[in-house]
């Protein structure tokens, strides 16, 4: 059973909107009536240092935390924290990162994080209504418009891509 | 204060450890939260009181402790939340509350969380808390989700209430962190008992005099026995899961785990039978011997120390145990295969991040500047500025615990030669001077180092690095609405030292100049910066505006 679950890891800088982007990819699994742990850390990575959330999702989830190298999609978002978080990714996973997104196509940057979804949401099962809907859910009102479009930009480049395998 | 008016059975939700515990505090009619923050804890207290309960930050966790044990003498029932280490704070209260127990007129109750975190995360240490449950007699209990931390925080109450000892239930990082999934009222037991306000006077129960805290003590460890007899029959406290293998599979291996061990158990060993504790202490002694007896190879499992199977051997029940090296740092799946494996061979080392410094704009770099340009040796304390002992200051030379820095700077003026005691600094925040460094003040007024001292409390209107709580200095309360406020300088003036008050980030040169003065002289000096935290500044503002609106 347990190998229905399906294992993102998001990572980042504190600020940069990682553990909100986690909280979205988990809102939309729960919504669509599957069993959603995630896992994050807070305190210290407040101050500027390395942030990553585990969300998984699937018919039955045990541990809160992706199993070190299981990850069916890693998603990062500050090219420097590629690295140390490629340990993660399955063979045959999915990295997910900015190079992937013309940062200038965006209204603003700090919605990256949102736009990297867009991405993630082309390889996924779950319809764009729902991430639409988790967006509104979880962001305030007036970042609403600025992050449904950085949304759709990723989204097009995902379904653009080869999906994963 | 009935239950089961809030009960929903309908709502499914994905919520944090800490919010399930707020809910099922709620749930259980908690009439008073208190605590001191501290991650992983910090978000209970505040959930609890943004849902309407009655909660407040105290300066410290005994203080909490303390409030809350008046709270369920008066027959209400007390939610105390604080992370592991202010656990070592309120020890004094909780070692002597079991022999007393807690009765009010019609009931009374009192939950003591405490958030444990294994891997240090966030903390100075990973003591595990499993320890206090043993060394100051509190039952303790330790979910594995959210639902479980629903589920087990409205037993907490039932059990405090009805052995009227406080109950621990210990959380982690990973339980408290986490979300899953939780419906609120549908696996949870009744809590039973009308919940009676009024106070009972029994002097020989409540006043710990030696000649009423022997009985006591005996009174206790009955108790406890009865306890343990209780849980022998409670089995949804240690229910036995089977594995995903045929009957005859299923009895090879035996798992006893408990708390997040469980779930990365379950997934790592899908085959395995497995004895979950909920309750943790007492042990079900009986039901574990049954266990092990009942399986080929018997493995413990648990994160942090060997408290599990130590207890277990010690009652003659032969278990395996996870080598030395598994006790550092949390579990998971991984290291649970590991060690059933019996893999002993070295673990490849995590990569390493980035680390979390000083905001670009915090007030306190001109502090830790000057600090390293008149090349002070610091004793420093807990907070955010704590990371002025990382690059590119590297301007704290020790830290240990809350209100350490005072004393521990006091004990090396002392006994340095003076050269070097004269370059002494305490440096400590705002929040962790209410928490415990009046008494560190205090010691510097009463026993001044023969050079003098000098102690810079850094100011800036928060309890900065758990997320921007009130405490007494701030004058607001938890939910930032105006309140007596204790100022610190006035306190150190009263107490006799000499007091200034400054904006390093505003004046640098002024800062570096008075603090060069003060080292010079042979006082006790006390230095105050004061600028809000650069996060908090605009919601100060804010709080200042509604409270002089509102005026």
């Amino acid at each position: 059973m347990t190998n229905q679950v399906v294992n993102v890891v998001l990572a980042g800088l504190g600020g940069q909107g990682v553990v909100k982007a986690s909280d979205i990819v988990a809102e939309v699994a729960f919504r669509s009536g599957l069993d959603v742990k995630k896992a994050e850390i807070h305190g210290m990575s407040q101050r500027g240092g390395s942030v990553s959330t585990d969300v998984r999702f699937g018919p039955h989830v045990l541990s809160p935390m992706v199993p070190t190298g299981q990850a069916d999609f890693l998603v990062v978002v500050e090219p420097t924290q590629i690295d140390n978080n490629r340990g993660q990714l399955k063979p045959g996973g999915m990295l997910i990162d900015p190079s992937m997104i013309d940062t200038k196509k965006l209204r603003n940057t700090k919605t990256l994080n949102v736009a990297l979804l867009g991405v993630l949401s082309a390889h996924l099962d779950f319809p764009p209504e729902s991430w639409k809907s988790a967006l509104s859910a979880l962001l305030p009102e007036h970042l609403r418009d600025i992050n449904e479009e950085a949304f759709d930009l990723g989204r097009n480049i995902g379904i653009n891509k080869e999906p994963c395998p | 204060m009935t239950v089961s008016s809030v009960m929903d059975t309908s709502r499914r939700m994905l919520v944090s450890g800490n919010e399930a515990v707020t809910l099922g505090a709620r749930d259980a009619g908690v009439t008073r939260g208190t605590g001191y923050p501290g991650t992983p804890s910090t978000e209970i207290l505040e959930n609890f009181a943004a849902m309407g309960g009655q909660a407040a930050w105290s300066p410290n966790e005994k203080v909490a402790l303390e409030v809350a044990t008046g709270v369920a003498m008066a027959g209400g029932r007390a939610l105390c939340t604080m992370k592991h280490v202010g656990v070592n704070v309120a020890a004094d209260i909780l070692f002597t509350l079991t022999y007393a127990g807690i009765k009010g007129k019609g009931g009374g109750a009192l939950v003591l969380v405490s958030a444990d975190d294994p891997g240090m995360h966030s903390s100075q240490n990973e003591q595990d808390n499993r320890r206090y449950a043993v060394a100051a007699v509190v039952p303790m209990l330790e979910p594995a989700d959210s639902q479980e931390a629903y589920d087990m925080t409205r037993q907490a109450f039932m059990i405090s209430e009805r052995w009227h000892l406080p109950v621990m239930l210990r959380m982690t990082t990973r339980v408290c962190h986490s979300k899953t999934i939780l419906q609120p009222g549908v696996h949870a037991l009744a809590c039973h008992g009308t919940n009676q306000i009024g106070f009972e006077r029994n002097i020989p129960q409540k006043v710990m005099i030696p000649a009423h805290a022997r009985p006591a003590h005996r009174r206790l460890r009955q108790k406890m026995a009865e306890m343990q007899q209780w849980l022998e029959s409670t089995p949804e406290l240690h229910p036995i899961i089977e594995g995903n293998g045929d009957g005859e599979g299923a009895s090879e291996l035996g798992i006893i785990t408990s708390g997040i061990s469980y779930v990365h158990v379950r997934e790592a060993a899908p085959d395995a039978k497995i004895l979950k504790l909920g309750m943790t202490y007492p042990l079900p002694m009986q039901a574990i011997r049954a266990f092990a007896e009942s399986v080929k190879r018997c493995v413990v499992i648990e994160e942090g120390d060997p408290y599990l199977k130590d207890a277990i051997r010690a009652a003659g029940i032969a278990v395996e145990s996870k080598s030395e090296m598994y006790r550092f740092g949390e579990l998971n799946v991984g290291r649970v295969r590991r060690i059933l494996a019996r893999d002993e061979s070295p673990e490849a080392a995590p990569p390493r991040g980035k680390p979390p410094q000083l905001c670009p704009q915090c007030p306190y770099h001109p502090v830790f500047a000057a600090l390293k340009k008149l090349e002070c040796i610091v004793s420093g304390d807990i907070g955010c500025y704590t990371l002025g002992a990382l690059q590119p200051w590297e301007a704290m030379d020790i830290q240990l615990c809350m209100g350490a820095g005072i004393g521990v700077g006091v004990g090396l003026r002392h006994t340095l030669p003076e050269d070097q005691a004269k370059c002494v600094v305490s440096v400590i925040g705002d929040s962790t001077f209410m928490h415990s460094g009046l008494t560190g003040l205090a010691e510097m007024i009463y026993n001044p180092p023969p050079t003098g001292h000098v102690l810079i409390i850094l100011d800036n209107g928060t309890t900065a690095m758990t997320g921007q709580q009130e405490h007494p200095g701030t004058g607001r309360t938890l939910n930032h609405e105006p309140t007596g406020r204790v100022v610190m300088e006035d306190v150190a003036r009263a107490m006799g030292a000499n007091v200034d008050v400054l904006d390093a980030y505003k004046e640098p040169e002024k800062f570096e100049e008075l603090l060069r003065r003060r080292l010079e002289q042979r006082e006790i000096s006390v230095i105050i910066s004061r600028r809000p935290c650069i996060l908090a500044a605009g919601k100060i503002r804010e709080y200042e505006r509604r409270a002089t609106g509102t005026a």
